[in-house]
């Protein structure tokens, strides 16, 4: 009798540790995503200056999508510009709540080529909070960024892409819970 | 292990309870493994019907006779009943009537918790079914549910389909654990891991499978749950989650569940072509190697199911390779089978028909699986008819036709009949022609670009779609034969003899047919080598 206890208590931690480590894939992505740069995730935000504004040119596209159902007006300044890797550039953005009830947006970044992502620094940016608008109201946000001149040589060009989430229904909830 | 063969010493001198509590409250193994089998067969017929809903419905292009949302249900639950209430039901059935047999065991080593996870398993289906009579109708996502389909933008029924996944994989790991247990501890004296009949070894194997990924699935539904009901962000990019990652943690149970649903099938089929082949099996210790190196790779190859998500060039080439790394073993398998008909005294009576196709067929659909292995090449044939061909050819002649052979092979040992030889012939002849017409075809069109999970296709794709529904109902309607078979074997059969077939080895065998309620109470005396395979 004690051997089949004994099989069926380590079993069952199996399971238990399985279910675990199901929920321990979550943040496992995450490092493995920053490591390899996969799916282009951007992290921050990162406070670096660099002593040698390097002389390398690079493309950089500035794309906005609006998520399935996403009222809001949003979009960049401009749709492209050439920067010098080193170097601090400013680009600011539009957000207008074109409907007539208050809303919270949360924009999420993603930089393409993936494995250009760990070299886009960004040190200041709307996409490290909500954005709270009333109806009708509209505000322009600035993004502050530098290439790392650590940027692979194979890379002459970057698009940064933004997509705007509603997140009035999820803040909500999480508010009711509170 | 003495008081599991205690409590059963009290009722050694009468059978099983009469009416319906028998059923419901048995603890007998054999009780159990019919209860599972029978459940899978109806299921077989309810998925069936609603694989006759998508091939009349793709039978001309247009719109014919479903609305495409109910369409999308009907792909979605075909998909969820057949893997989870047909294969690995029949599956477990199989495992509760034959490891105590094949061991010498008096039964399962946790009797009362193997008739808890066979009774939650028709509560499980009942929800899900329930949904078609809901608000919003039943899933609709497909069998593999990817966020946000089955969170954002999921009809309110996903909750119960939730719960209703949480309870099959409950029943799925109580029956592992169970199996497990029986295995490790209650095996005659003298059969030794390396002596176990194949079938055991494989049964054994996907036990662990089931245990390290059927919890990891739970815990997906968990993310989803929480994901819809309590603001959690796990798979929502709006919140700083990430849709691809559900795709990650479904496939990393998704792919060992592949061979979940087909390692028990090459041990029946080790069975059976040995039997008729009257050798021994061919390689005994590397069909036990190769499958457990099938088993450990399918935990390094989930990512092929997702090339084109946008990976590293580095982790297509790692799961390109270790994906094709699996057709070494696969290989070892096949090989080790026509070696073992090799030279042997073969006759073809149904099993061993089912059991030849099974490996005829299964290789075909291992063989597209080798080309979706090429990274690039996945490109062109994801989400095609090439992929529903491949995992159809693996699935339907491939686990389907294991359980079907089984059922031919093991039927006269558990009723004591033997089943109409003819009609059973009919019956293999019927679903080799039509499973054939059936899916061969889809390797056409889903080359041609025909895409998958769509009520509707291109004027190009119109012949060859007719063709596949015609096959399709034909082997629809084939499988209401094999009904009729098995009911006729169990009404009018023959009596059949304990040895049944002539060159069969093994435990079971010695046992009378049927064999009594109780058996190996007291554990036989093995001779070195007679248990094997």
């Amino acid at each position: 009798m004690s051997s089949i206890k004994k099989s069926v208590s380590k079993l069952f931690l199996a399971t238990v540790g399985m279910f675990l480590f199901g929920f321990a894939l979550v943040p496992i992505y995450d490092v493995f995503c920053e490591i390899t740069g996969l799916n282009g995730k951007v992290t921050g935000p990162t406070f670096s200056e660099y002593e040698d504004i390097g002389n390398r040119e690079i493309k950089i596209t500035f794309t906005t999508t609006n998520n399935n159902g996403m009222p809001w007006f949003f979009d960049s300044d401009r749709s492209q510009m050439k920067v010098k890797t080193g170097e601090q550039n400013l680009m600011s953005y539009v957000f207008t709540n074109t409907t007539d009830k208050p809303m919270i947006a949360q924009a999420i970044p993603s930089v393409s080529p993936g494995k250009g992502a760990q070299y886009f620094h960004k040190t200041e940016c709307f996409c490290f909070e909500q954005q709270y608008l009333e109806p009708g109201e509209s505000i322009s946000i600035p993004l502050k960024f530098v290439i790392d001149p650590d940027l692979p040589a194979d890379i002459s060009s970057l698009a940064l892409g933004y997509t705007l989430f509603d997140i009035t229904k999820d803040q909500m909830t999480k508010q009711a819970s509170n | 292990m003495s008081a599991v063969i205690e409590g059963h010493h009290d009722d050694h001198h009468h059978g099983p309870a009469k009416g319906i509590t028998r059923w419901l409250y048995t603890t007998n193994h054999k009780d159990i493994g019919s209860l599972y089998l029978w459940f899978s067969f109806i299921m077989l017929f309810i998925g069936g019907a609603m694989a006759m809903v998508i091939r009349a419905e793709l039978f001309e292009p247009g719109s014919q006779i479903v609305s495409p949302e109910f369409y999308n249900q009907m792909v979605t639950n075909h998909g969820l009943i057949m893997v989870f209430g047909v294969i690995m039901p029949a599956f477990v059935g199989l495992a509760n009537w034959l490891i105590p047999m094949q061991i010498g065991a008096p039964d399962m080593a946790l009797p009362r918790l193997n008739n808890l996870s066979f009774w939650i398993l028709p509560a499980a289906f009942g929800v899900l079914l329930a949904t078609f009579f809901m608000e919003g109708g039943a899933p609709n996502f497909g069998w593999t549910f990817y966020a946000p389909l089955s969170t954002e933008y999921a009809p309110p029924t996903v909750t119960y389909f939730i719960f209703a996944v949480h309870i099959m994989g409950a029943s799925s790991i109580m029956g592992s654990i169970n199996v497990i247990t029986t295995i490790l501890n209650m095996r005659a004296p003298g059969m030794t891991l390396m002596k176990m009949p194949l079938f055991v070894w494989s049964w054994l194997i996907t036990a662990y499978l089931l245990i390290a990924v059927m919890p990891v699935l739970a815990g997906a539904v968990t993310m989803m749950l929480m994901d819809i009901h309590f603001g959690t962000s796990f798979f929502k990019a709006g919140g700083g989650g990430d849709p691809v990652l559900f795709q990650h943690i479904f496939w990393f149970f998704g792919h060992p569940e592949v061979y979940i649903m087909i390692l028990p099938a090459f041990g029946i089929v080790s069975h059976i072509i040995e039997t008729f082949s009257r050798k021994p099996i061919f390689g005994y210790d590397s069909m036990v190697y190769a499958i457990a190196s099938i088993a450990l790779l399918s935990f390094v190859v989930w990512a092929h199911h997702m090339f084109t998500v946008g990976m590293p060039i580095a982790g297509e080439l790692f799961f390109m390779y270790s994906t094709m790394l699996i057709a070494i073993p696969t290989g070892v398998k096949v090989f080790n089978w026509l070696s073992t008909m090799f030279k042997g005294s073969l006759t073809f009576e149904t099993p061993m028909l089912f059991a030849i196709a099974f490996v005829a067929l299964f290789t075909i659909g291992g063989l597209s699986g080798l080309m979706l292995a090429i990274a690039p090449a996945d490109f062109q044939y994801h989400d095609t008819y090439f992929v529903v061909a491949h995992f159809h050819y693996v699935l339907v002649p491939g686990a389907l036709f294991s359980i079907i052979a089984a059922v031919y092979y093991w039927l006269p040992k558990w009723t004591g009949y033997m089943y109409d030889e003819f009609m059973g012939k009919t019956h293999f002849w019927l679903s080799f022609v039509s499973v054939n017409l059936t899916f061969f075809p889809m390797h056409f069109v889903g080359l041609a670009g025909m895409p998958r999970r769509i009520p509707d296709y291109a004027m190009q794709f119109a012949d060859y779609n007719m063709i596949v529904s015609v096959g399709a109902f034909l082997f629809g309607l084939s499988q209401l034969l094999f009904l009729y078979v098995v009911l006729k074997a169990i009404f009018y059969g023959k009596k059949a003899t304990g040895q049944v077939w002539e060159g069969a080895q093994g435990l079971e065998w010695t046992l009378d047919s049927p064999p009594a309620y109780h058996t190996f109470e007291t554990p036989p005396n093995l001779e070195a080598g007679e248990a094997k395979g």
